[in-house]
């Protein structure tokens, strides 16, 4: 803090007008850069906030941690006979619930963006209109990236061992990144369309966690009443828990990879249009 | 450059946004000559804001037209994005940041080379002083140096329109000063700027032509010489030894001098807009105000000859004032 106030309180350098003559005269611009390039550099922007307030970084370290412990000693004993037997069961869910919750931060990032003013800028530019959003993205992808290496290496100390090895781990977090990665452009329309970060928060928190418990992440839906078992039975995130589980276990569950796909796709074709139009009309 | 040099850089036509219920801008029509600082000139609310928004392509016109280097800003909206960049108080800089970094990433986004978004970067915070703040997160800054890095950010490509909301509201009068110079600076490459302000002496002091606005509407427009010589040329501010003698003061400036006095709430003050004429001077005009009120046997202790302040602007075009401190007096 004490850089801030030497900052302030000295004498702010003047203008050079004749420097600032000899930048402006140049006028030739360079030529637009592709929208792979404008996005990646949206994501810099994200690394560079995560850089400069590692803070944010909580939400997907401690977080996720203290989420497979509670889980794995609250229910392990009583679900599977131990903590131990339970978290070969219940990690690849606990791993998913948790990286699809922390994409509710995307649109909590949108509206503080819209808020502080710099948003505007960046709207104003001549780059192709999706990037600072596909950019938000993939700094998030990186932040979920964090989670799921933090969680795999705590579960392992706990005793969890996926038969998938090393490839059916990475697979299956490759699978969970790119649903994350379709589900936020939910986020980015609710961060777009609502007015402030609050409002943004609580509707996310209505949305995703009966969409996260209401699954077969913490037990098998048999037990359940059937109507709670056909909502289950069709959650995208039953589809996505049972992928990344049977991945991490060797299998190749086609069949769950391929509706978990499918509704990757779902939200991106649906929501993805929403926000850019909501983007434009701002 | 032929088109900086010649033509309009702005021409709107019964420019339309609605909120709700509000016009927030009712039928604006402007044209900006290319090359020159224009100044929009109005208070809170008047719909200044709303109107470089929809110049800016940030927001959808709901009727009317408006069209910037010739390119419509809804049908050609990238077309006119590529020309123009955006300084306002919504369209601000990354605070998590630093200087530098912000300075990288728009350089970046303009299609510019690691290196030279560098280069360009830091040869734009030496110029505008930031040279010692570079590294800095811009959360750090102070007011002053906050709108250099906004402006530094809008010019990052030179652009042929520059677009400054309220580039002074809230700055103490020395960074003001040196927003000011900034703004010549600019201007002076060729750039036209399109500046909105509350503050008269602003627009004053960098347009060449200006237009009022008020309620979403266009309620003047034209040079500074004309705009002045509509609302008169200028206003003596008085005080007096005896609060007992302004009515009498009051009616002395108003029968002989055909002013239009304001009573302001210090009861020994006065306020009387002289009106202008060919034929004599703001200061012929004050000077025969003195006389007068002397030879009415009115002691004045103190006398000063200003500029129309933007209230006095707005009650002589309007009929109202700008609201910012009503004075019942005024309708008197």
């Amino acid at each position: 803090m004490s850089t801030a106030t030497g900052t302030e309180s000295k004498e702010l350098a003047p203008v050079r007008a004749d420097s600032l003559a000899a930048l402006l005269v140049a006028r030739e611009r360079p030529p637009r850069p592709s929208s792979l390039s404008t996005s990646l550099t949206f994501g810099w922007r994200a690394v560079l906030k995560i850089k400069h307030v590692p803070e944010q970084l909580f939400d997907v370290t401690a977080f996720p941690i203290m989420n497979l412990l509670m889980f794995t000693y609250l229910f392990g004993g009583a679900l599977a006979g131990s903590p131990s037997d339970y978290i070969q069961f219940v990690l690849p869910g606990i791993l998913v619930m948790s990286v699809v919750m922390i994409t509710m931060y995307t649109g909590v990032s949108v509206n503080i963006d819209i808020e502080k003013g710099v948003f505007d800028r960046f709207r104003s530019l001549p780059i192709w209109r999706p990037s600072a959003m596909v950019g938000y993205l993939l700094g998030d992808a990186l932040r979920y990236t964090i989670a799921s290496v933090v969680m795999l290496v705590v579960g392992l100390v706990l005793g969890y061992r996926p038969d998938g090895g090393f490839t059916g781990v990475v697979a299956g977090i490759a699978l969970l990144l790119v649903f994350s990665f379709a589900f936020s452009w939910v986020w980015t329309m609710f961060g777009l369309m609502l007015r402030t970060e609050k409002s943004v928060m609580s509707v996310s928190m209505l949305v995703i966690f009966p969409l996260t418990f209401l699954s077969n992440v913490f037990v098998d839906p048999k037990t359940m009443p059937g109507w709670l078992q056909a909502f289950v039975n069709n959650s995208p995130i039953t589809h996505l828990a049972s992928a990344v589980r049977e991945l991490m276990a060797g299998h190749w569950p086609a069949d769950e990879i391929g509706w978990t796909l499918g509704w990757a796709a779902l939200f991106l074709v649906v929501f993805g249009p929403v926000t850019m139009r909501l983007y434009n009309r701002k | 450059m032929s088109t900086q040099t010649s033509g309009l850089a702005i021409e709107t036509a019964g420019l339309v946004k609605t909120f709700g219920e509000t016009r927030a801008v009712d039928g604006v029509d402007l044209a900006v000559p290319a090359g020159t600082v224009y100044g929009v000139l109005g208070p809170n609310g008047a719909g200044k804001t709303t109107t470089v928004k929809m110049l800016a392509t940030l927001l959808r016109p709901d009727g009317g037209e408006a069209h910037v280097f010739g390119h419509d800003v809804v049908r050609e909206a990238d077309e006119v994005r590529g020309r123009v960049s955006l300084t306002g108080q919504y369209a601000s800089v990354d605070e998590d940041l630093t200087g530098t970094e912000n300075l990288v990433l728009l350089g970046r986004l303009l299609g510019h080379g690691k290196k030279a978004a560098r280069e360009r970067g830091a040869q734009l915070l030496e110029a505008f002083g930031l040279t010692e703040a570079a590294g800095k997160q811009v959360k750090h800054y102070s007011g002053g140096m906050r709108r250099r890095i906004d402006i530094a950010a809008s010019i990052l490509n030179t652009p042929d329109l520059l677009f400054l909301d309220e580039p002074t509201a809230g700055l103490d009068p020395r960074s003001r000063n040196q927003v000011w110079d900034i703004v010549r600076a600019v201007v002076a490459q060729g750039t036209t700027v399109l500046l909105t302000t509350q503050y008269l002496d602003e627009a004053d002091q960098l347009a060449s032509r200006i237009a009022v606005i008020d309620k979403g509407r266009v309620i003047a427009e034209g040079t500074k010489g004309e705009l002045k010589a509509s609302v008169g040329a200028g206003s003596v501010h008085l005080r007096l030894r005896d609060a007992d003698q302004r009515p009498e003061a009051e009616r002395v400036l108003r029968d002989l001098l055909a002013a239009e006095v304001q009573l302001e709430p210090d009861p020994v003050a006065l306020t009387a807009l002289l009106g202008a004429a060919a034929s004599d001077t703001a200061a012929d005009r004050a000077a025969r105000a003195l006389a007068e009120l002397s030879r009415a046997g009115i002691t004045v202790d103190n006398f000063s000859l200003g500029q129309p302040s933007l209230d006095e602007v707005f009650l002589a075009l309007t009929g109202h004032d700008t609201g910012h401190d009503t004075k019942d007096e005024v309708a008197a």
